[in-house]
C-alpha cells in the first residue's frame, strides 16, 4: 500500500542521470534536498488535519492522564496524588460496579445485534431484490438514522407502566409480568440493553449485508451441488466470507457498549440505586457534580485502555488469517 | 518502485520511537505544573461601587449599562423582572443566557471564573465561595439594609471560612424564598372524606390508607433517575420527628454533624413503613418530575409532596381543585416544618458591574411591583423585611394558600434547607440511588442514613 501511492509521484521526480553530482557528499545534499522538496507539499496537506487531531484529540488525551495524577476541583491549583486516584477504581464498589455494568452491556449492545443481524442480512439476502427484502433492509436499518436521544426517549415510554409494551403484554394475558421496566432493579439494565440493541442492529445488519453481496454466486451454486443444506452453506460459504464485516460490526458495537452515554443519560440515568451506572456517566457526574476531575479522568484513562484492550485482540481475530 | 529503499523507517522499526516519544511527552506533561488557576478578583471602579465603599448603597447611574446575566430556563420569573427593570431604569439592559439547572451546576465554577456573569443563577453556594469564585456582598448587605431583614432568609447563602453555610460573609441573594409541603387533590380527598388538612402525622397516615383501600393513589412522588424525590416525604418526616436546625446543622456541614440520629431514623423507618404498605404509585423509580405533575393534574394521585414553585400553575391548571398543606407533625400543634430556600442568585468575584446588580437584587426584594411579579409569576414569598407590601392574593387559591403556610413556618422557625443540598453530589450520587434501593426493598432505613453520612463525610472529608 505504502509503495503504491506513491509511484505516480515517484515518476515524475525520477533523478535523470544528468542529475548526479560526482561527489558522494553532493549527491547526498542533493538527495535530501529533494527529499524535503518532495515533502513539503505531503505536509502541507497533512497539516490542517494534523492540527485539528492534535488540538482536539491529542491534547485532550494527554491533559486527561496528566490530571488523572492529580486531587483536583478544575479550578483551584490541583495537588499531586499519585495512583490514588487509580487504585480507587478497584477499591471503590460504585466504580468498579460501572465498569461492570459496562460489561454486561456488551450483551445487548453487541452479541444480540450481531447475532440477529447476521440472521436477517442472510435472509434479506436470500430475498435479493424483491420488495420484501427493500422493506425489511429500511425498517431495520431506520433506528440508526434516529439520534440516540430521540430514541432514549421514545422507549422510556414504551416501557413506562402504561407504555405500548406493558399494554401489549397485557393483551396476550402476560398481565402479571407488567412492571415498569426501567425502574425495576431486575430489569433496568436489560431495558436499557434493548434500546441499545434496537439501535446497532441495522447498522449490523447493513454492514453484513455488503459484505454478502460480495461473495460470488457460484460458491452457492457449487455448494448446493455438493448437496450443502440452507444452514450447511451459511456455515460454509456466507459466515467465512463475511468475517472481516463481522469484526468491524463486533469492534464498533463493544465500543458503543462500554463508553455508552447517551441512552442511559435519557433513560435512566444510572438508576435505579447505581443499577445502570456506567462509566461515562460516572466520569460526568465525577466531573461535574463531585468536581473531582483527577478522578474523573483515572477513570476515563482506565475506561480508554479497557475498550482498547478487548478491541484490539478482537480487530486481530478477525484480520488475522487473512494477512498470513 | 526505486523509492521504496530509500523510506529508511520501516513503519515496524518507527513505532517504537513514537512510542518511546510519547511516553517521554507524557511524563514530562505529568511532572509539569499542576493544573488549575488561582482566582483574581476584579476591582469594581465605577461610581456606584464607589458610593458603595463610601457607605451609601450603589445604583445603576444614569450611563447606560449591560447586565450579564445566566439564568435558569423554563421559569419566567427572572426576565419579568428584568424586563420591568429596564422600564423603570431605562439606562439598563440585559444580556440573559439560559440552561437548564443541571447544565448550571455543571459549568457554575467555569462560568464564574471565564466569563463572569453579574447576575447568575446559583447552585450550593459553599463550594463557589469557598473557592472564591462569588462576590461578598456584606457591603452592599450593609448599604441596603439586608441585615435587618429575618435572619433566616440569608442564612443559607451566608459562608464562612471553612465552607460551612449559616453565618460567615454573604455571597449571594434570593429573587424569593421557595417552602415545600404536601398538595392535594380536593376531589379524590373528598371522596375518602378527607375535608380539611391533617393535624398530625397519625391522621395523614389515616387518610393514607383510606385512599389506598378505595383504589386510589396515595402518592405518585417522583424517584427516578438522578432525582430521588423520596426525599422530600423523607425530610417532611425527619421535621415532624425531629428539630429543622439538627437538619439545617447537617445541611451547612456544621463540625460533628451527623444524618444519623434516632429521629431521621424513625423518620426513615416511617417511610419504609409507607412504602412496605403500597402508598407509593409502583413505579416511582421510573417517575421523573413532570410525569409527576401531569399525574397530579391529571387526577392520578392524591399527594404529592413538592414546593411553592408549583402554585401559580396548580392555580392555572387545577383552578379550585388543589389544597396545601405543611406536613404536620407528631402531636397536634407541636413544631412544624418545611424546606425553604432562596431562589438563589449571585455575583461572580470578577463580575463588571457587582453594585449595579446589587441595586437589582435589592430592589426586587423592595419594589411593589417587582414583589407582585414575583408571587404572581414566581408563585412564592418575596425576600425583605417582613411588614414589606405584599399583593391582594385570593386566601382560597394555591398560592393564597402557600404564602399563608410560608408565614406560619417563618413564627414557628421551622424552615431550613433541602437535604439534597447538602455537598454538590450528595443528592444524584448518595440520597437518590439510596431512596431507589429502600423503595425496592434493597436498603434498610438504618442502612439508608449510615450509607448517606458515609458518602458525605467522603465528600466533604475529602
Amino acid at each position: 500500500m505504502t509503495a503504491s501511492w506513491r509511484t505516480g509521484e515517484s515518476l515524475e521526480n525520477r533523478p535523470s542521470v544528468s542529475d548526479r553530482s560526482s561527489t558522494p557528499e553532493a549527491r547526498r545534499r542533493a538527495d535530501r534536498a529533494r527529499r524535503l522538496r518532495r515533502g513539503l507539499p505531503g505536509l502541507g496537506l497533512v497539516a490542517p488535519a494534523a492540527i485539528v487531531y492534535g488540538v482536539f484529540v491529542l491534547s485532550p488525551l494527554v491533559a486527561t492522564i496528566q490530571y488523572s495524577f492529580y486531587d483536583w476541583n478544575g479550578i483551584t491549583p490541583g495537588t499531586w496524588t499519585g495512583l490514588d486516584n487509580y487504585a480507587r477504581l478497584f477499591t471503590d464498589k460504585e466504580l468498579f460496579g460501572s465498569i461492570v455494568n459496562a460489561f454486561q452491556l456488551i450483551l445487548y449492545f453487541s452479541v444480540v445485534p450481531v447475532t440477529f443481524g447476521l440472521i436477517a442480512a442472510a435472509l434479506i439476502r436470500k430475498f435479493g431484490a424483491s420488495r420484501l427484502a427493500m422493506v425489511s433492509r429500511t425498517v431495520l436499518f431506520l433506528p440508526q438514522v434516529i439520534p440516540l436521544v430521540a430514541a432514549g426517549i421514545m422507549w422510556t415510554w414504551l416501557m413506562a407502566r402504561d407504555g405500548a409494551v406493558n399494554q401489549f403484554l397485557r393483551l396476550i394475558g402476560l398481565g402479571g409480568v407488567t412492571r415498569s421496566w426501567l425502574g425495576d432493579f431486575n430489569t433496568a439494565l436489560p431495558a436499557v440493553g434493548v434500546i441499545g440493541a434496537w439501535v446497532s442492529l441495522g447498522l449490523c445488519m447493513l454492514l453484513l449485508l455488503a459484505g454478502m453481496t460480495k461473495i460470488d454466486p457460484a460458491l452457492f451454486e457449487a455448494a448446493r451441488l455438493d448437496g450443502a443444506g440452507a444452514i450447511r452453506e451459511f456455515t460454509a460459504v456466507t459466515l467465512p466470507a463475511v468475517r472481516q464485516e463481522l469484526g468491524v460490526a463486533i469492534t464498533i458495537t463493544v465500543i458503543s457498549a462500554l463508553r455508552s452515554f447517551d441512552i442511559i443519560y435519557i433513560s435512566t440515568q444510572g438508576g435505579p440505586g447505581n443499577s445502570t451506572l456506567v462509566p461515562g456517566l460516572e466520569i460526568y457526574y465525577l466531573a461535574f457534580f463531585q468536581r473531582a476531575i483527577g478522578q474523573a479522568s483515572a477513570l476515563a484513562v482506565a475506561l480508554t485502555i479497557v475498550v482498547l484492550a478487548v478491541v484490539l485482540p478482537l480487530n486481530r481475530l478477525a484480520r488475522g488469517k487473512e494477512d498470513s | 518502485m526505486s523509492f521504496i529503499p530509500t523510506n529508511r523507517h520501516a513503519p515496524g522499526a518507527r513505532r517504537p520511537a513514537a512510542v518511546a516519544l510519547g511516553v517521554a511527552g507524557l511524563l514530562a506533561l505529568a511532572a509539569c505544573s499542576p493544573p488549575g488557576t488561582t482566582v483574581d478578583k476584579a476591582t469594581d471602579t465605577t461610581a456606584a461601587a464607589t458610593a458603595a465603599a463610601a457607605g451609601g448603597a450603589p445604583t445603576c447611574g444614569s450611563d447606560p449599562i449591560t447586565l450579564e446575566a445566566y439564568v435558569e430556563t423554563g421559569f419566567p420569573v427572572f426576565n419579568d423582572l428584568a424586563a420591568e427593570f429596564s422600564k423603570q431604569f431605562p439606562n439598563v439592559t440585559f444580556n440573559t443566557r439560559e440552561d437548564q439547572f443541571a447544565v448550571i451546576t455543571a459549568n457554575a465554577p467555569r462560568v464564574l471564573v471565564d466569563s463572569p456573569p453579574d447576575l447568575m443563577r446559583l447552585p450550593q453556594v459553599s463550594e463557589l465561595a469557598k473557592l472564591g469564585l462569588l462576590y461578598n456582598l456584606d457591603t452592599y448587605a450593609t448599604a441596603f439594609g439586608w441585615d435587618k431583614w429575618p435572619s433566616s432568609q440569608l442564612e443559607q447563602m451566608r459562608v464562612n471560612a471553612d465552607g460551612q453555610r449559616g453565618d460567615g460573609p454573604l455571597y449571594a441573594m434570593g429573587i424569593n424564598f421557595s417552602m415545600t409541603g404536601v398538595f392535594y387533590n380536593k376531589e379524590l380527598a373528598a371522596k375518602i372524606g378527607m375535608t380539611e388538612a391533617p393535624k398530625t402525622l397519625d391522621e395523614l397516615d389515616g387518610y393514607l390508607a383510606a385512599a389506598k383501600a378505595a383504589g386510589i393513589t396515595p402518592m405518585a412522588q417522583f424517584n427516578g433517575g438522578a432525582t430521588g424525590g423520596l426525599a422530600f416525604p423523607l425530610q417532611a418526616l425527619m421535621a415532624s420527628y425531629g428539630s429543622p436546625s439538627d437538619i439545617n446543622s447537617w445541611i451547612y456541614q456544621k463540625a460533628g454533624a451527623t444524618i444519623d440520629t434516632p429521629e431521621n431514623l424513625a423518620a426513615a423507618q416511617h417511610l419504609d413503613k409507607w412504602i412496605k404498605a403500597g402508598y407509593f404509585a409502583e413505579d416511582i423509580n421510573s417517575m421523573d418530575y413532570s410525569q409527576m405533575m401531569s399525574r397530579f393534574i391529571g387526577g392520578e394521585s392524591l399527594f404529592i409532596f413538592d414546593g411553592d414553585w408549583e402554585s401559580g400553575n396548580l392555580d392555572k391548571q387545577m383552578a379550585g381543585k388543589a389544597g396545601f398543606f405543611l406536613m404536620p407533625p407528631l402531636k397536634e400543634g407541636g413544631q412544624l416544618g418545611a424546606m425553604s430556600a432562596p431562589l438563589t442568585y449571585g455575583i461572580s468575584a470578577k463580575a463588571k458591574n457587582p453594585g449595579c446588580a446589587a441595586f437589582f437584587l435589592n430592589w426586587v426584594a423592595t419594589n411593589d411591583t417587582a414583589r407582585t411579579i414575583d408571587i404572581q409569576v414566581g408563585g412564592s414569598h418575596p425576600m425583605g423585611p417582613s411588614d414589606a407590601f405584599m399583593p391582594a392574593i385570593d386566601a382560597n387559591s394555591v398560592t393564597g394558600q402557600t404564602l399563608a403556610a410560608g408565614a406560619v413556618v417563618g413564627q414557628n422557625n421551622g424552615s431550613m434547607d433541602f437535604i439534597a443540598n447538602a455537598t454538590g453530589a450528595i443528592y444524584a450520587k448518595s440520597w437518590t440511588p439510596n431512596l431507589q434501593k429502600m423503595f425496592a426493598g434493597e436498603q434498610t432505613p438504618e442502612g439508608l442514613l449510615a450509607a448517606v453520612q458515609a458518602d458525605y463525610k467522603a465528600e466533604i472529608g475529602g
